[in-house]
């Protein structure tokens, strides 16, 4: 099983991804100029401040080189996680319905949530178990997940709500507390939260992000049998 | 050499800062008065900013080797041996001054500042901290403080957050004599294998230097603005708003500029590296000259600009941001242009070192300044300092807030809620603390920051300070606060391995700041020596006082310490009903500048009694060893506000309450409850953990964890405790504290 | 190019503008919002929709007006 991290000048947290991805299978870097995936079975597109969040969150990455080639791996099939500004990036590349506002309480914040599973059998949560609450920390200015009533009541009837915030957890306004949602095909993920820092106790307070990266890997295998 | 159309003189120069005896010095050393250019290097080099002019002599009785030291002060960041062929890169710097004029900018330029610091000796940054201080916040007097606290916080969280680096602890104080004159000092950590260290002595003749990094502007120019009028003839339209004082930075190309550097120096392609901070181009390139003994020409007409006709003097004097020099041989110019392009960071080669011993400035390859690197750099005159003990109090008492009838648990509340001692959780929320996933311990669960390290070991860092204890008694209260920031790794069971400092003083030529100034580093080097912790590195930041006086004297020290097992970092709160609470070490409070004495607006007092050194390194040791070995449940310096309040930190932090007994007298009790000192930890564990640790040093047990309230009261069957408050009475009380601090 | 958030959507940086300013004395103050400007010169004004549409703005939260110059 192979992941592919994307590094995009400004992102930060690719080498966290990369070092979680490490957990379950083997993961490489993918420099945001070039065309070639190596191979990987899944990709990510990490948290960080891709071109300085500069014009909008993930507005410029979007049109690099690599994320020509994830479009097309991700219109494909191939698994597509998008972590924070990945999800950013994702959105503004249509990959993933909505878009991500500036937070309601108009500043950063960096807190651990509790994560409610929705959606349990997509190829990012199938190994959560059933009724999970995950314990994974978010750290954004722009969280704030937005859709028009139309899109929401559609993805809501879909199955593509994946992750909402748990009672009293939404600092950032998120319309229906949406955390994580994927595309209809359910090969694309986005999630502001960031899994690769919940993946041991002693650094993370949690392994619970563990399991998103466990799940890609179970999918991956899943398929191939 | 172009002979400038007016030479500056006397009167410019005076303006620009200097005196007129150094001016005739300036004269003397070039043979010739200053043209344009040289008047405006010499006088930001010659400043007490850049050249430490009021300071250094104090400064060089310092203790500053040690066995784990690596690199010590005199390059741009010091570094201790951490095991494992790594070393641990590390400094505190001051951004004081422009983040009174533009708090955001400020901050966030003094974290870019000292992140440069870091990588130029070739260390990845991995930890950022940041002590600040301002004025009272409460009411309608407390606006200004409340406007430059949210603009420094949100700084330090922009450019920290925005390139990658965690914030992972830091200080936040409140004080009148803050109010004119904030201090925003940002500490930063960098790890690197040894073999990496870089050094910024500029060598070998023929070599080529190249600037890279963000292109070259008009920021910071303000002060030397003086020189264009005198160029331009009369008031040019709008040139004062040509001469920004505000610099602005840009995390975004901080760290491409991060990533480039690190290439270059893991390439080897670099013989030198040096960043550029105060005073830009001139401080960089002279001092790279002169560690290397040698010359250097540099075109100014190579330097890459952001703004049209820029003058030399303005180009050479620039604090546009995120700019790097480094020393590269001829035949590795082209690998250097590529990495930089690859990380689409400019470049230029903009001159080369020489063997002349002199810094000249060309432009287009005409010359238009020359000087003596010599003189620029280490022949700046150096001043002894008139200390003299102020003939009466400088500081008037603080405003009172706490009635002096009020009862125990008014005072505790008053103390938990007040912004000195309240949750710091709406500062810290602001800031990622767990990018590059290292932090072990995170703000508010430890005494210090933990940060694990490949070897499963990890570091520990705290950056402490006290103004008012410091202003009560300088020499006894900076080694009480260099005390507090070991016993504050000790917490989460780290040795400490070396010191920053950045001192933060008035107007050094008033001789009682003098006398605070020089005690204070007496006290500095006395404390760092008895504990085995040198100082690699630091900073000082002088002036900082203005027409309503000066500034509390603030030591800010930053520590650096290591512990074997990462899995063993200390915590700060209770972890289980029934265990044992301890008072540890010969702890004997006094309300002598506590924060209760400042809540009730007690005039500081005349003296601070004597630390017990020895005591408190004892105990420091033998906490430190208990938690490494897995010994204790939990470990707490008690600190401001003083017993009582660490009580109830250990038991909102912990979320668990606890039964606490006291023997002691009615008279004394103020000062048992809230007094203040330096040796003393609160800890919990099992019995038998205690009962050992009581075999090393002073253990008084005191009560047991557990219960819904923290309650202390007198031993036996007597009626009313001391105070009883309930846990979700203090956790509201020490939540909300600093909340409407930022809307 | 003025780039402004789509109606109906929650502005927190227009609620924050609009609470500010009646504390510093201004009142009858409505209809606050936020957005941001884009300054460009440009050979053809043709493409400007096609960049807005693109990059400069966000069609899905984002409403957006281009100025040209007498």
């Amino acid at each position: 099983m192979k992941f592919g991290v994307l590094q995009f000048p400004g992102s930060c947290d690719e080498v966290d991804a990369l070092a979680a991805a490490r957990r379950v299978g083997d993961a490489e870097l993918i420099w945001h100029g070039q065309r070639d995936l190596g191979g990987a079975d899944a990709i990510i597109v990490p948290g960080g401040f891709s071109y300085g969040d500069y014009l909008r969150a993930g507005a410029i990455a979007r049109f690099s080189a690599a994320m020509e080639s994830v479009i097309e791996f991700a219109d494909a099939g191939g698994l597509v996680l998008g972590i924070c500004n990945g999800f950013q990036v994702l959105c503004e590349a249509r990959l993933l319905p909505g878009a991500l506002l500036p937070n309601a309480n108009l500043r950063f914040t960096f807190r651990q949530v509790h994560l409610e599973v929705v959606a349990g059998e997509t190829p990012f949560t199938c190994a959560c178990p059933p009724g999970a609450m995950l314990s994974i920390p978010v750290k954004h200015s722009f969280g704030r997940y937005y859709a028009d009533a139309a899109t929401l009541q559609r993805i809501e009837r879909s199955g593509q709500v994946v992750l909402r915030y748990g009672a009293g957890e939404n600092f950032n306004g998120s319309l229906h507390d949406i955390a994580g949602v994927c595309n209809e095909r359910g090969n694309v993920f986005g999630l502001m939260p960031h899994p690769e820092h919940a993946v041991e106790e002693l650094i993370g307070g949690s392994s619970d992000g563990l399991l998103i990266f466990q799940s890609m890997r179970l999918a991956v295998e899943g398929a191939r049998v | 050499m172009s002979e400038s159309a007016t030479l500056p003189t006397l009167a410019d120069a005076l303006a620009l800062g200097l005196t007129r005896s150094e001016y005739e010095l300036v004269c003397a050393k070039q043979g010739r008065p200053p043209n344009q250019v040289e008047l405006a290097m010499y006088s930001l080099l010659w400043s007490e900013h850049c050249a430490y002019k009021h300071s250094k002599k104090l400064l060089r009785t310092l203790p500053t080797e040690g066995e784990h030291v690596v690199m010590g002060p005199g390059e741009n960041a010091g570094a201790v041996d951490v095991g494992g062929g790594l070393v641990c890169a590390f400094k505190v710097e001051s951004h004081n001054h422009p983040s009174a004029v533009e708090p955001f900018q400020g901050a966030a330029t003094g974290v870019g500042g000292i992140l440069r610091d870091i990588f130029a000796i070739g260390a990845r940054p991995i930890a950022v901290l940041d002590s600040l201080r301002f004025g009272e916040p409460g009411g309608a007097t407390g606006a200004r403080a409340r406007y430059l606290l949210d603009g420094a916080v949100s700084g330090i969280g922009h450019y920290g957050n925005s390139i990658g680096v965690p914030t992972v602890g830091g200080e936040v104080y409140f004080e009148a004599p803050y109010e004119h004159n904030c201090l925003v000092n940002a500490m930063a950590l960098g790890l690197a294998p040894r073999s990496q260290l870089v050094r910024s002595a500029a060598a070998g003749p023929g070599n080529l230097l190249v600037l890279f990094g963000a292109s070259t502007g008009r920021d910071g120019i303000g002060g030397a603005s003086v020189l264009a009028s005198a160029e331009l003839g009369a008031e040019g339209e709008g040139s004062p708003d040509k001469r920004p004082t505000v610099q602005v930075g840009d995390p975004f190309e901080e760290k491409k500029l991060l990533e480039c550097s690190l290439e270059l120096l893991q390439r080897g392609l670099l013989v030198a590296l040096q960043d550029l901070g105060a005073a830009g181009l001139t401080s960089s390139a002279s001092e790279m000259a002169s560690k290397g003994g040698v010359g250097i020409d540099l075109d100014v007409a190579s330097v890459p600009l952001r703004e049209l006709d820029m003058e030399p003097f303005e180009i050479m004097v620039s604090e546009s941001q995120e700019r790097m020099l480094c020393v590269v041989e001829p035949t590795r110019l082209q690998g250097v242009l590529e990495v930089c392009a690859k990380w689409e960071v400019g470049a230029a080669a903009i001159g080369a070192v020489t063997d002349t011993g002199l810094m000249r400035v060309l432009r287009d390859g005409e010359p238009v300044g020359e000087m003596p690197v010599r003189a620029l750099v280490d022949d700046c005159p150096l001043y002894d300092l008139a200390p003299q003990p102020p003939a009466e109090q400088i500081y008037p008492p603080p405003r009172a807030t706490l009635a002096r009838d009020a009862t125990l648990a008014q005072a505790l509340l008053a103390l938990l809620g007040s912004p000195n001692i309240a949750s710091r959780r709406p500062l810290f929320e602001q800031y990622d603390a767990i990018v590059q996933s290292r932090t072990v311990r995170r703000p508010e669960s430890a005494d210090a920051a933990v940060l694990a390290l490949p070897d499963g070991s990890a570091l520990a860092v705290s950056i402490d300070g006290n103004g008012r204890r410091v202003a009560a008694d300088p020499y006894r209260g900076t080694v009480a606060a260099v005390l507090e920031c070991a016993s504050n790794l000790a917490c989460v069971g780290a040795e400490p391995l070396g010191t920053t400092n950045n001192l933060n003083f008035g107007n050094p030529e008033k001789p009682h700041i003098a006398w605070q100034l020089a005690e204070s580093v007496r006290g500095l080097g006395d404390a760092c020596r008895a504990l085995a912790a040198p100082i690699v590195g630091g900073n000082v930041s002088l002036y900082n006082e203005g027409a309503t006086g000066p500034i509390y004297p603030t030591p800010v020290i930053g520590m650096v310490g290591s512990l074997p097992d990462a899995r063993r970092a200390g915590r700060l709160g209770f972890a289980r009903a029934g265990q044992r609470i301890a008072l540890v070490g010969s702890f004997t409070p006094s309300l002598a500048a506590a924060e209760l004495a400042k809540l009730r607006g007690e005039p500081l007092p005349q003296e601070l009694p004597e630390p017990d050194v020895a005591g408190a390194s004892a105990a420091q040791q033998a906490v430190r060893d208990a938690v490494r070995a897995g010994a204790l449940a939990s470990a707490h310096d008690i600190a401001e506000g003083g017993l009582a309040v660490a009580l109830a930190e250990s038991c909102l932090a912990g979320g668990l309450g606890a039964r606490v007994e006291l023997e002691g007298s009615a008279e004394d009790v103020l000062a048992e409850l809230f007094g203040e000192g330096c040796g003393g930890f609160l800890v919990s564990g099992p019995d038998a953990a205690l009962d050992e640790l009581g075999g090393r040093v002073p253990v008084l047990a005191i009560g047991t964890v557990g219960g819904e309230a923290l309650r202390i009261a007198r031993p036996g069957a007597a009626a009313e405790p001391l105070l009883e408050l309930e846990l979700e009475q203090l956790a509201a009380t020490h939540a909300e504290g600093l909340v409407e601090l930022f809307p | 190019m003025l780039i402004r958030p789509k109606a109906g959507i929650l502005d927190p940086q227009g609620a924050a503008v609009q609470r500010a300013l009646p504390a510093l004395g201004f009142a009858g103050v409505e209809n606050v919002h936020v957005g941001r400007l884009v300054e460009l010169d440009v050979e053809d004004a043709a493409q400007l929709e096609a960049m807005c549409e693109k990059l400069l703005a966000n069609p899905l939260v984002e409403d957006y007006e281009i100025i040209l110059p007498e």
